[in-house]
């Protein structure tokens, strides 16, 4: 399995690679009945079948955020119910809030894995977000008591939601760099395009550009369709050894480049969010360059973030990810940089970062289906976050 | 160490709090200054002008006695570098709100709270 090194990256044949092996998706739904351990355990299932391994041979666990009684809904499962569950003998485990946002949980399982402390990890990601919602008595909503940390310096002036921090940086694109509505909608329409091609995304309806236009709007510049929607899923990814891969009976897929960096978390005191020296830090740690790259998977919960990472990762120029994307050629399926190909959040659903990477593996083994990008894709980048939390993941088929 | 930021508006004045020994700004309010780490820090009166670095008009009704639409802005203040407050724009349409604009503090009080909004000059 050491011939899976790659010509123009890594140099290193130790084995001490870090490799996704099995994915595992739940069912994505809304309102779902099935309990989120048991969506959890659907996932795991689902990788470890992929992957031809017994759950006797999982001894790691890493998931973000952890479980979060406060807010159960955004994560109702935690690494010890998982362990506990299941019955895993985990020599190795993580599930932390102060990581460089989702994908951050893949990150610490791939350091695991190449400093020896574990073999096969089981990563996930659960959201329960629209099914706690619709059951407050099972899913209590948070009260907040008293408004501390940096939220004391926005909840005054009611910008507490997510869409007007993001939104605000979006407005500057508008006016610095002349970012068009239609540019902006691309990400959605896409999206929505390529969710209509993916038998388990949410939302499985086309997107015009008038009915974008003329939906509803939310924080200006983001209406409706800027944003994701909450969603009950359970992702999992499976990361394996480099000296553990031949155990495994699916291509695995080289982690060829982390990174990840975090700014202040007051999100207004930055001039730009974490994605751009994230974007940066991951070809410092690689021979490849952006023009390998066969497609991208880039963190949409809401549209603008995914510019933001086209910009941040090179792709175009700091201002110009509204023309790179401008009529939705270059990122469509056939195009020469396929974007959110299951999707994205915006149309497979908040799965909330682990999405991105589930479906980078799924094009590099050649598994997408009707949503499957022509060629035989080998390089890959997914992400997470933006504002004042990322990662990004180089993925190789060596 | 907040304090001084949200009671200022019974004085009218807007305060940031600043290192004593390098003179840098810290906002949101900390112990300790970024750039010298000295521990000697106080609040100073600053002018209460600024300039819109950007802005949202934000129209979903996050809470049901919200009334919308109404201007979230990134204020950066006049004489105070590296320090950008996030405040309403009032006074005006929303309509009327655009990046560069030249805003003056006006305060809101709400018990003992004093609200740093924004308003135009021009
Ligand atoms: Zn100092």
């Amino acid at each position: 399995m050491f011939i899976y090194r790659c010509l123009n990256g890594s140099t290193d044949m130790s084995g001490s690679d870090a490799y996704i092996t099995g994915i595992g998706q739940s069912e994505i739904g809304q309102k779902l009945s099935r309990s989120p351990l048991l969506l959890t355990i659907d996932a795991v299932r689902d990788a470890l079948d992929e992957a031809g391994l017994a759950i006797g041979q999982i001894d790691g666990v890493s998931t973000y955020p952890g479980r979060t009684p406060a807010m159960l809904g955004f994560s109702p499962v935690g690494v010890e119910d998982l362990v506990d569950a299941l019955g895993i003998r985990a020599s190795w485990y993580a599930g932390a809030t102060e990581i460089s946002s989702q994908l951050g949980a893949v990150v610490e399982a791939a350091m695991a894995v190449r400093a020896g402390l574990a073999r096969h990890i089981i990563c996930f990601r659960t959201v329960y977000e629209a099914a706690a919602l619709a059951r407050p008595d099972e899913y209590p909503i948070p009260r907040r008591e008293r408004v501390d940390g940096y939220s004391q310096w926005l909840a005054p002036f009611h910008a507490m939601s997510a869409s007007n921090w993001v939104a605000q940086y979006a407005m500057r694109h508008t006016k610095q760099y002349g970012l068009t509505r239609e540019q902006l909608g691309q990400i959605a329409i896409t999206g929505r395009a390529n969710a209509v091609r993916n038998p388990n995304a949410l939302v499985r309806e086309a997107l015009s550009m008038d009915e974008y236009l003329s939906a509803r709007m939310i924080s200006t510049p983001l209406c409706l369709c800027d944003c994701d929607r909450y969603t009950d899923a359970s992702t999992v990814l499976i990361v394996s050894a480099g000296d553990a891969v031949d155990e495994v009976s699916c291509t695995p897929v080289r982690i060829a480049a982390m990174a990840g960096s975090v700014e202040r978390y007051s999100w207004d005191q930055a001039e730009l969010m974490a994605s751009y020296p994230t974007g940066v830090d991951l070809w410092k740690r690689t021979d490849y360059t952006p023009a390998d790259v066969d497609t991208v998977q880039l963190y949409d919960g809401f549209s603008f973030l995914a510019l933001t990472w086209l910009e941040a990762l090179g792709f175009c120029e700091l201002g110009e990810a509204g023309q790179f994307v401008e009529g939705g050629s270059r990122i469509a399926l056939d195009g020469e940089l396929p974007l959110n190909t299951f999707g994205g959040q915006l149309g497979a659903g908040r799965l909330h970062g682990f999405g991105f990477a589930h479906e980078s593996v799924v094009q590099l083994r050649g598994r997408g289906g009707d949503r499957q990008i022509p060629g035989e894709p080998r390089v890959a980048v997914c992400t997470s976050g933006g504002g004042p939390l990322a990662t990004a993941l180089l993925l190789a088929k060596d | 160490m907040n304090r001084d930021f949200w009671t200022g508006g019974a004085e009218n004045e807007l305060r940031i709090l600043r290192c004593q020994d390098c003179a840098v700004f810290i906002h949101p309010p900390r112990p300790v200054c970024r750039n010298c780490l000295s521990e000697n820090v106080a609040a100073e009166v600053v002018a209460g002008t600024g300039t819109i670095d950007t802005y949202t008009v934000n129209y979903q009704k996050w809470r049901p006695d919200l009334e919308v639409p109404f201007v979230i802005a990134r204020v950066a203040l006049d004489g105070v570098p590296g320090v950008i407050l996030t405040t309403n724009i009032v006074g005006c349409s929303a309509d009327d709100v655009d990046v560069g604009q030249r805003v003056r503090v006006t305060f809101e009080q709400h018990d003992d709270v004093y609200l740093p909004l924004f308003e135009r000059l021009d």
